[in-house]
């Protein structure tokens, strides 16, 4: 065992996902910044089953599915009820109240899992996952509107290992929103001004050098690496049909395994590719 | 304890210039007291600054030029210094203050005779008039003495404090010479310090003996008897050698004020002025933890580290998640217990051992299972395992302060290796690498740090935090200029010494870098040594910081205290001493801050002098002077102890600014602009929402094309230069300019040498910028000094001064309720002395306002999108009006008048903290009254500034109706929203 999740290079490292499966209600009630067009379940359905495919029959990952729940419209977004580092677990309180039972699946999937479960109790504190990009050396925490100061206290509090730095959200949902891990020391990010102004504040506050790739849309600065052992680096990313000209600035990673995947449908409601799976790296038991 | 050679030809030098102060020096030290050491240390600083002084003066020219180059701070400094300040000297020195002590008297005389060098310096240089930087320097150095003899004079306490600053610059010296012998950079300085030393040395007979303690990382205990003006050198070399450890420079010995407060003992410096009444005892600690240990040479250097860490860790210090305190203890146990064995490791064997703040039964298990896995690790690896996982964590090597940002929040200051780091609540809300940051300064309980503008930003900003104290703020400045000297540059700065006009510490980070250590122990030529690992169950005893403090301070109530204070009581004392510093000031760290400006001022008068020539024709620099009294004025709280500092001397404005100066000056020089420094003053007071300040310093507005801003800026600084001195006088200051450091000669950061470059171009820019908003923004408040030198009525002797060529006279408006009449009286006496007009060009053109952004803000995430209402960034528009008339600066530059007396007065009311600096000199055969009166207007937006001002300035004249107004200065900040700043 490497400690420290054995340092940069065992980031992306992954042998379980925990994902759930879309309620119908999803479609109607599911939380959104911006009134739009409906989502369309079927289709949403289909692209989410390919996005679970591509984890558990591509990857060989552990999936770990969550059956839907119609009274949590939000609960395929399971990134947000949990930050999972290494050996430890930090449920969250999300920012949204209406998403707080969704919570609780997800520590019953975790306890199973053996993890050390932390659960934020503070009733002043929200945070969710979607506000919470580790990077392998540390962590930014987005200050939105569905993270404050003292859910990334409470974060530091459980992965004290690591530099917790907070960075201002504005403008979008989440701090992932225009950005997330697309390498070891590769940080994706879009190209709006607020993703831009992020990024710098995420340069300055690191005593670490992160390359950066720019992609022209924010939504796809949202991919998912993964460090698999029998394909070395996997991307996904969205799909070129979605975000053509961001595909293309994928298609420029050479050392990468790219997967593209759509994701229109749950984009509808501010969903992600990195919302809809917790990932954990489960190392050998001890 | 040894003597250097090195700075002999400095010595002599000094020895030639200050001969009867050697005489004088030499008795005094042969006498063994402490307060003789002092006396003479005191002395000795007089008769290096004196040496210095008259030296740019004796010395032709050139010489002086070359020093410029060299110090440009120095000269910086003596730019601030106004022409009578110097004159100032030798009548303070004959007023009644000196009576405190007859070593004071005698140091006076000194500094005395070395005025009159310096007098005579100044005549000749007049002789060539010709050479305008000639004058300048005088003035420089004229003003550098001035300082030192209102120090002096003053109070003992400012010896005292000289002593100390001397001690530091000795030992500093010392260090260097030993240690960098080879490359001979000792200055004039140094090594009349190193004689002072030296002295003492010979003294031979009286030598008491000290026990001392040192707690070891192990958890034993060292004894050993030292000298009792042992210097920490001597010390930490032999628990270095006890300890068999070749590496040492990673480590350091702490003291203990309280359990909280922890000291580095400066091993250039006695220990018995570092620890006063503490008790001998000392803890040996890793100072700088280095990024990767695997770099180090020595398995037992690692050990060391790894005691360090396993204290840290088991006190909470360090931080680590469950997992990692298991990790790290069965490294622990695989390397102290050896490979895990059950039949001799039963399930309890573990919790005999301490891995963690709360350790748990669980994490004990967690422990003795990863202990099985590291089987056949041998001690050596296990501790490199330790240490390949320990320098991840986040906290690893950062030195934690706490401070409370702008806005009165709590928050920490992490010192690291790589730079500054911003803590609140365990969230890193800014960090600042060492190449950002431009100056790290502290002022009182105040530490700033100055930044490069962001990428699209078009000024520097100063951040401003405030600590709990000045020993606390000092201490962090002091562990900041270490941690950058120690990592970031090849070798270590000189300190600033005599040649620096810097006006606190001088202290330097004076041990070897990382970079000479790495070299070093490569040298490292011996079999590995043999040494004994012992259990960390006694670590997790003895190493906790917390509770060796508290018996240090058990052992200190044993022990007969000398000072019986406490260290803060005397600080607190000092500053409310201002100007009569007590004894008690002259204790190394409090004291010495003030004096040390001083002193160092004075030293660095030649080389300053030389320095002022440039600036006067610079107004950019000058503008920073202003800055720094404005800030000084900015904080009401602070006024009286003001007045008592201001007395003293030059305070770390003025060093600020000369630093700023010296650096932009190379740059002025060349193409003659102002230079475009933002100035430094950081307003920390988190009560200031609009802060005016007005310094209404007569002045007729002259204008001068190439002055520009800066001039503006420069010509508050003028008129500071008399009140510079009272701002200097604020006690302690300390600066230190990492990127800089190249162009005093010293050092070269590896990185940043271009970085000097680079900046240049970049104050350049940044000066250029500032014109653009200088010219917009003038305001009201300029109306009002227009005003009021329009009213200029009159003119003494000043009229004289000014009547050169620009027509400025200035005149300061004096409260000073006092003594108008006794230094008018002054005057005339003094008329008899001739003073050479050299009228320099000076001048301010249109009333310059300078635009300063200042931000205080801890928090990186920043500006505008910090959803939480500590958002600690402020932003402050600060712009400075000035009118003045050019032969203002001229005449005070130039013209080497006579200083016959300079007071400062200091009054407040519930919005406004005026002071009154009133110097009276004699400029050729025309005595000169001059009243400098610095208004700080300071309240929220209900309080109608201009008003405020405008009756300032009427209160003014009526208190003076028989002189004139030759400058006025507006200096305004005012929080902006911050959308409004670009």
């Amino acid at each position: 065992m490497a400690g420290l999740g054995g340092g940069p290079a065992a980031f992306g490292r992954c042998t379980h996902a925990v994902v759930r499966a879309l309620p119908e209600s999803l479609c109607r009630q599911a939380l959104r910044r911006a009134a739009g067009p409906e989502v369309d379940y079927a289709r949403a359905e289909r692209e989410h089953q390919l996005y679970v495919g591509v984890l558990r029959g591509k990857l060989g990952l552990q999936v770990l599915e969550l059956p839907a729940d119609e009274s949590l419209p939000d609960c395929a977004f399971v990134e947000d009820m949990a930050v999972v580092c290494e050996e430890t677990a930090l449920l969250t309180r999300p920012g949204a109240p209406s998403r707080r039972k969704e919570v609780e699946a997800m520590k019953r999937v975790l306890e199973s899992l053996n993890l050390n479960i932390v659960e934020m109790v503070d009733e002043n504190a929200t945070l969710d996952g979607g506000d919470v990009l580790f990077t392998g050396r540390e962590f930014f925490v987005g200050l939105s509107r569905r993270t404050n100061q003292r859910g990334a206290e409470i974060l530091a509090d459980t992965f004290k290992d690591y530099a917790v730095s907070t960075v201002p959200v504005h403008d979008s949902l989440h701090l992932k929103s225009f950005c997330s891990m697309a390498g070891p020391n590769l940080i994706a990010i879009g190209s709006s001004e607020a993703a831009q102004k992020a990024l710098k504040t995420m340069q300055q506050m690191s005593d670490h050098r992160y390359d950066k790739l720019t992609v022209p849309d924010d939504a796809a600065a949202n991919c998912i690496y993964l460090n698999i052992p029998s394909k070395g680096h996997v991307l996904l990313h969205r799909a070129p049909e979605e975000y053509p000209e961001s595909a293309k600035v994928f298609e420029k990673l050479k050392d990468h395994m790219l997967i593209p995947i759509a994701n229109t449908e749950l984009e509808k409601v501010d969903g992600s590719l990195t919302c809809c799976s917790v990932l954990i790296n489960k190392t050998a038991v001890l | 304890m040894t003597t250097e050679a090195g700075s002999e030809t400095e010595v002599k030098k000094g020895s030639e210039q200050l001969g009867p102060d050697k005489g004088k020096d030499k008795p005094e030290e042969e006498s063994e007291t402490p307060e003789n050491q002092k006396s003479r240390e005191a002395s000795s600083e007089e008769a290096q600054d004196s040496s210095s002084a008259p030296a740019p003066t004796s010395q032709s020219s050139p010489s002086s030029q070359k020093k410029e180059k060299v110090s440009p701070e120095s000269k910086g400094i003596s730019r601030f210094l106004p022409p009578w300040l110097k004159k100032q000297k030798s009548y303070t020195l004959a007023e009644p203050k000196d009576e405190t002590k007859k070593r004071t008297t005698e140091e006076e005389q000194v500094v005395e005779e070395s005025e009159r060098q310096t007098p005579e310096g100044v005549a000749q240089p007049k002789k060539s008039l010709e050479e305008a930087g000639a004058e300048n320097q005088r003035n420089a150095k004229a003003d550098d003495k001035e300082k030192h003899s209102v120090p002096s004079p003053e109070t003992q306490p400012a010896k005292e404090d000289g002593k100390e600053m001397e001690v530091e610059k000795v030992a500093t010296g010392k260090e260097e010479t030993q240690e960098e012998k080879e490359k001979r950079e000792t200055k004039e300085v140094q090594t009349a310090e190193i004689k002072t030393e030296i002295i003492p040395q010979k003294s031979p007979k009286k030598i008491k003996t000290v026990q001392c303690k040192v707690m070891l990382l192990d958890g034993t205990e060292y004894t050993c008897d030292l000298e009792k003006r042992a210097k920490g050198q001597v010390l930490f070399d032999k628990v270095c050698e006890h300890l068999n450890l070749l590496e040492k420079d990673y480590f350091g010995l702490l003291f203990y004020e309280n359990s909280e407060q922890k000291n580095w003992l400066d091993s250039s410096k006695e220990i018995k002025r570092q620890i006063r009444s503490l008790p001998w005892i000392f803890t040996f600690n890793v100072k700088f933890y280095p990024p990767d240990p695997s770099q180090l040479t020595e398995d037992i250097t690692r050990y060391f580290l790894c005691l360090q860490l396993r204290q840290d860790i088991a006190s909470g210090r360090l931080p680590c998640s469950f997992v990692t305190h298991a990790l790290l203890g069965s490294y622990t146990l695989q390397a102290e217990l050896g490979d895990h064995d059950p039949e001799e490791h039963r399930s309890d064997y573990i919790s005999e051992f301490q891995f963690a703040p709360n350790q748990t039964q669980e994490m004990e298990e967690k422990v003795a299972e990863l202990h099985k896995t590291h089987r056949g690790l041998t001690p050596a690896q296990a501790d490199s395992q330790f240490l390949e996982n320990a320098k991840r964590l986040s906290m690893y090597g950062v030195d934690l302060h706490h401070a409370k940002d702008s806005e009165g929040v709590d928050i920490m200051l992490g010192v690291c290796a790589n730079g500054l780091l911003i803590y609140k609540d365990r969230l890193r809300i800014n960090r600042f690498a060492w190449p950002k940051i431009l100056k790290i300064s502290y002022k009182r309980s105040n530490f700033y740090i100055k930044v490069r503008p962001a990428e699209l930003e078009q000024f520097e900003s100063t951040i401003g935090f405030k600590l709990p104290n000045h020993r606390a703020a000092k201490r962090l400045w002091k562990v900041c200029v270490e941690h950058h000297t120690f990592f970031r540059l090849v070798s270590p700065e000189q300190p600033p010494k005599a040649k620096f006009l810097t006006l606190g510490s001088k202290f330097r980070y004076s041990g070897r870098t990382q970079a000479q250590t790495r070299q070093a122990s490569n040298l490292i030529d011996r079999p590995a040594p043999y040494f004994e690992r012992t259990s960390s169950k006694r670590v997790s005893r003895s190493l906790d910081g917390a509770p060796m403090g508290i018996s240090d301070q058990g052992l200190l109530r044993d022990f007969p205290a000398t000072g019986g204070q406490t260290a803060g009581d005397k600080i607190i004392d000092i500053e409310a001493a201002g100007q009569a510093k007590l004894k008690e000031g002259g204790r190394e760290d409090d004291g010495s801050p003030v004096k040390t400006p001083q002193l160092e001022l004075t030293q660095d008068g030649k080389k300053k002098g030389d320095h002022i020539f440039q600036v006067k024709t610079l107004p950019g620099k000058e503008k920073q002077w202003t800055t720094m009294p404005w800030i000084a004025g900015a904080k009401p709280e602070e006024t009286n102890k003001r007045h008592a500092s201001r007395a003293e001397g030059p305070c770390t404005g003025v060093s600020d600014a000369a630093k700023s100066s010296h650096e932009t000056l190379n740059i002025v020089e060349e193409k003659k602009q102002a230079e475009v420094e933002i100035e430094d003053t950081l307003v920390v007071d988190e009560t200031n929402k609009g802060k005016m300040q007005v310094a209404t310093d007569a002045g007729e507005t002259c204008k001068v094309e190439h002055l520009s801003k800066k001039d503006s800026s420069s010509l508050p600084s003028d008129s500071s230069s008399s009140s510079s001195s009272s701002e200097s006088e604020d006690e302690e200051v300390g600066e230190y300019q990492p990127h800089h450091r190249a162009i005093e000669e010293v050092i070269r950061e590896e990185q940043e040498e271009e970085d000097d470059m680079k900046r240049k171009e970049h104050e350049e820019k940044t000066q250029r910028v500032e014109a653009i908003p200088e010219g917009s923004k003038l305001k009201v408040p300029v109306e009002h000094t227009q005003v009021t030198a329009e009213n200029l009525v009159q003119e003494n002797a000043v009229t004289i001064a000014t009547e050169e060529k620009n027509l400025s006279e200035e005149i300061k408006q004096d409260l000073g309720e006092e003594k108008e009449e006794e230094q008018l009286k002054l005057n005339g006496d003094v008329s008899h002395v001739d003073i050479d007009v050299a009228p320099q060009i000076i001048c301010c053109s249109e009333p310059p306002v300078v635009k300063t952004e200042m931000v205080t803000i801890s928090d990186a995430t920043q500006r505008t999108e910090i959803s939480t209402k500590e958002v600690p960034i402020v932003q402050t528009e600060t712009k400075t009006i000035t009118y003045e008339s050019p032969q203002f600066d001229g005449s005070a530059g130039g013209n080497a008048g006579v200083l016959l007396s300079a007071q400062t007065i200091t009054s407040e009311s519930i919005s406004t903290t005026t002071t009154t600096h009133i110097t009276k000199m004699v400029k050729g055969g025309v005595s000169e009254t001059r009243i400098e009166k610095r208004i700080v207007i300071t309240g929220d937006a209900d309080i109608d500034h201009d008003e405020a001002l405008a009756q300032a300035i009427k209160e003014a004249k009526e208190q003076h109706p028989d002189m004139s107004v030759t400058r006025v200065v507006v200096h305004k900040e005012t929080e902006l929203a911050e959308e409004d700043e670009k």
